[in-house]
């Protein structure tokens, strides 16, 4: 028998049932629910009269459509002042409230972004199934978890039955192997990768990323990395379990202790792929390729080294590229050939659930201290992913290094990254955005985002336009 | 679930590649608790000139007159004819919702994002997969001729043009079934409660951390 992949042996580990028709039965252990794509589903438990099948695998926090402003988050659900998301809000709270579910509530110690709290609360662990109707949930793929997005029936799903109908993916290899240089993030990794795979390059797959590269990333670099597997298509994104995934989740609150805890870990050190394991699909990329990366079109895999030019009409093979290129410069409103450090900013935004923790936080306030936000640009967002990064940040001082350069420290929630709630771009405005998705309106109806990763936003704020932080910061 | 067997009906075109969700449904409409009511907001951006607002009237907001589901011509299309990789982005069902509650039925395209893929099935939409060569074919003759209908045939398998082309698509038996009879999923599921509960015994002997943790 050859070996097995780690997402074999999540998938095996988690096998209910194999039906003759090639579907399978597949058990969660773990579902976080938040409000945006819950409501839908505890009302069709409710009118098929049907109670979820486990309470104590469920998790809920609001933080999609939630006000990051201070003042209105002190109020409350009951001081939020847009009506249609204050309901939503607080049906998730009233749903949860009358199933027994448990909920971090809009200002209590524990609520963040969904894929920030689940592993920050050891609610995620190794060698679980996680599922969420977001699906950003690969992130909880870096602490070797089988974890993906669903939609609001499958939300239901697991609500009434504990498992989801699935079908095997396939396996896929990421390795990047060397050392990334200075000013070069995990970010700039994933959207590296992006860019050779493309947006659908990792379709029907299931990414275990691999390599020295992530090997010596911290967790919270693997979580921005699996955050984006979706971004190039996969549903799944995963790293294999090592000494920093079991000291990472020591002590955290929801993970076992004392003689369960060893137990634990003597299973969670299986989570790691055979060494004759195959994978239908190989992708290789080597660490001194990758420069700080930054998007310049629509789509995330419209990406480039910052170093590098906006793509010409000439320089594309066929009709379908000039055609999809043109279109994602008039949106932009960029020129063909036009340097990437030339793009000016008018608001930054660093948070979102690929980029909201603590070492994203230190990593723009190392950028931010003792430097001022341009005059050219108008609001600079910090948004923590979570109450627990917002509190360790403050413990440090940044909040006082980001507000004395002239940025904006708000309250835990996905803020702009999608712009459900007040903080979005006007029409025509560039951003320079640590989020993880530039499709056109996305962070505001006409907006125009940049991904990239905390340090290049924090620079570019500082510099009013796009830059490199290495030479911008690191030869000052 | 809604059932789908077979569907006839008029074709209008998405002619773009990786069209996101956020394209399909903007976000300030995943506000709403419901499930319905989302089709007046489907591709709210690139339909209307203004920027929409859930609860919000449509019947005389501005239209964007160059976006091609606004032309006569496509006007009650019930077949979206779309490119590779559509539905990628975010897991919203509001997508699907918003394309059923418009009035398709079915979505032909060469590929589509896994979770949009999934979601259609819930809803009752038939995303149909066929090849980038037939997918051009099936452009040009909607491009070519106002009115084009296309047939869908769920039991074959296949969509047919009134040309003569018989194009055969794939997809999960499963899928197939649960789609054809309209099934109830969760029911289905129901029915193996016995084997989830003797998988809950087993598992929590080995891993029994994975319980009882969340309170």
């Amino acid at each position: 028998m050859t070996g097995r992949t780690l997402y074999d042996k999540l998938w095996d580990s988690h096998l209910v049932k194999q039906n003759s028709d090639g579907s399978s039965l597949i058990y969660i252990d773990r579902h976080v629910i938040h409000e945006v794509t819950s409501p839908q589903a505890f009302e069709g438990l409710r009118i098929a009269g049907r109670l979820p099948w486990r309470l104590d695998t469920n998790i809920a926090t609001p933080d999609h459509n939630i006000s990051t402003d201070k003042t209105e988050r002190d109020a409350g659900v009951a001081g939020m002042t847009d009506e249609v998301s204050r309901i939503q809000v607080q049906t998730l709270d009233d749903n949860c409230d009358l199933y027994g579910i448990k909920e971090f509530k809009i200002n209590e110690m524990g609520q963040g972004i969904v894929h920030v709290m689940g592993p920050e609360l050891g609610a995620t662990m190794p060698g679980m199934t996680v599922v969420c109707g977001d699906s950003h949930t690969a992130t909880h793929g870096a602490l070797a978890c089988l974890a993906h997005g669903i939609g609001t029936s499958e939300v239901e799903h697991v609500l009434a039955t504990q498992c989801l109908v699935a079908k095997k993916m396939k396996n896929m290899r990421v390795t990047v192997n060397g050392t990334v240089g200075v000013g070069v993030t995990p970010k700039d990794v994933v959207l590296a990768i992006i860019g050779k795979i493309g947006t659908a390059g990792g379709n029907e797959h299931a990414i275990e990323f691999a390599g020295s590269v992530f090997r010596d990333m911290s967790i919270e670099g693997r979580m921005t990395v699996c955050n984006m597997a979706i971004e190039a298509g996969a549903r799944v994104g995963m790293v294999a379990v090592d000494q920093k995934t079991i000291d990472y989740c020591e002590g955290r609150q929801f993970v076992p202790k004392g003689e369960m805890w060893d137990q634990a870990v003597e299973y969670w050190n299986e989570l790691v792929s055979d060494a004759d394991a195959v994978f239908d699909t190989e992708v290789v990329l080597h660490a001194d390729d990758i420069a700080p990366q930054v998007t310049w079109g629509t789509s995330p895999e419209m990406v480039a080294p910052v170093t590098a030019s906006v793509p010409t009409l000439e320089e594309q093979s066929n009709d379908e590229q000039r055609k999809g290129l043109e279109r994602a410069l008039e949106y932009m409103g960029l020129e063909g050939g036009q340097a990437i450090e030339s793009i000016a900013v008018d608001r930054v935004f660093i948070g979102s659930c690929t980029n909201s923790r603590i070492e994203d936080m230190r990593a723009a306030a190392a950028v931010a201290k003792g430097r001022q936000v341009a005059s050219s640009v108008k609001q600079v967002l910090i948004v923590p992913g979570s109450q627990m990064v917002k509190a360790q940040a403050e413990a440090e001082g940044l909040d006082k290094v980001f507000i004395a350069a002239g940025m904006d420290w708000r309250e835990p929630g996905c803020s702009m990254c999608l712009a459900m709630n007040a903080d979005k771009l006007g029409a025509g405005e560039h951003c320079a955005s640590t989020s993880n998705r530039n499709f056109e309106g996305r962070q505001g109806n006409g907006g125009r985002t940049h991904l990239m990763s905390p340090a290049m936003a924090a620079a570019a704020a500082v510099a009013g336009h796009i830059v490199d932080v290495r030479s911008f910061v690191y030869k000052k | 679930m809604k059932a789908f067997t077979a569907h006839r009906g008029l074709v209008g075109p998405m002619d773009r590649a990786n069209v996101d969700t956020d394209m399909i449904i903007p976000k300030q409409f995943l506000k709403s608790i419901k499930r319905s009511g989302f089709g007046p907001n489907l591709f709210d951006e690139l339909r209307y000139q203004d920027e929409g607002q859930p609860g919000e009237d449509c019947t005389n907001r501005p239209l964007k007159e160059d976006f091609p589901l606004n032309f006569p011509r496509y006007k009650g299309a019930s077949i979206l004819l779309a490119r590779k990789n559509f539905g990628c982005g975010s897991s919203r069902e509001h997508a699907p919702w918003a394309l059923e509650d418009y009035g398709f039925n079915a979505v032909i395209a060469p590929s589509y994002a896994d979770i949009f893929y999934n979601n259609c099935f819930k809803n009752g939409l038939l995303p149909v997969m066929l090849t980038e060569e037939q997918v051009d074919i099936l452009f040009k003759e909607m491009e070519a001729e106002e009115g084009y209908q296309l047939s869908i045939d769920l039991p074959s398998q296949t969509v047919t043009t009134d040309s003569g082309h018989v194009f055969r698509f794939e997809l999960d038996e499963f899928r197939k079934e649960c789609l054809l009879n309209g099934l109830d999923e969760i029911g289905l599921t129901l029915k193996e409660a016995d084997a989830i509960k003797q998988y809950e015994t087993e598992r929590a002997a080995q891993h029994p951390w994975v319980f009882g943790a969340i309170k």
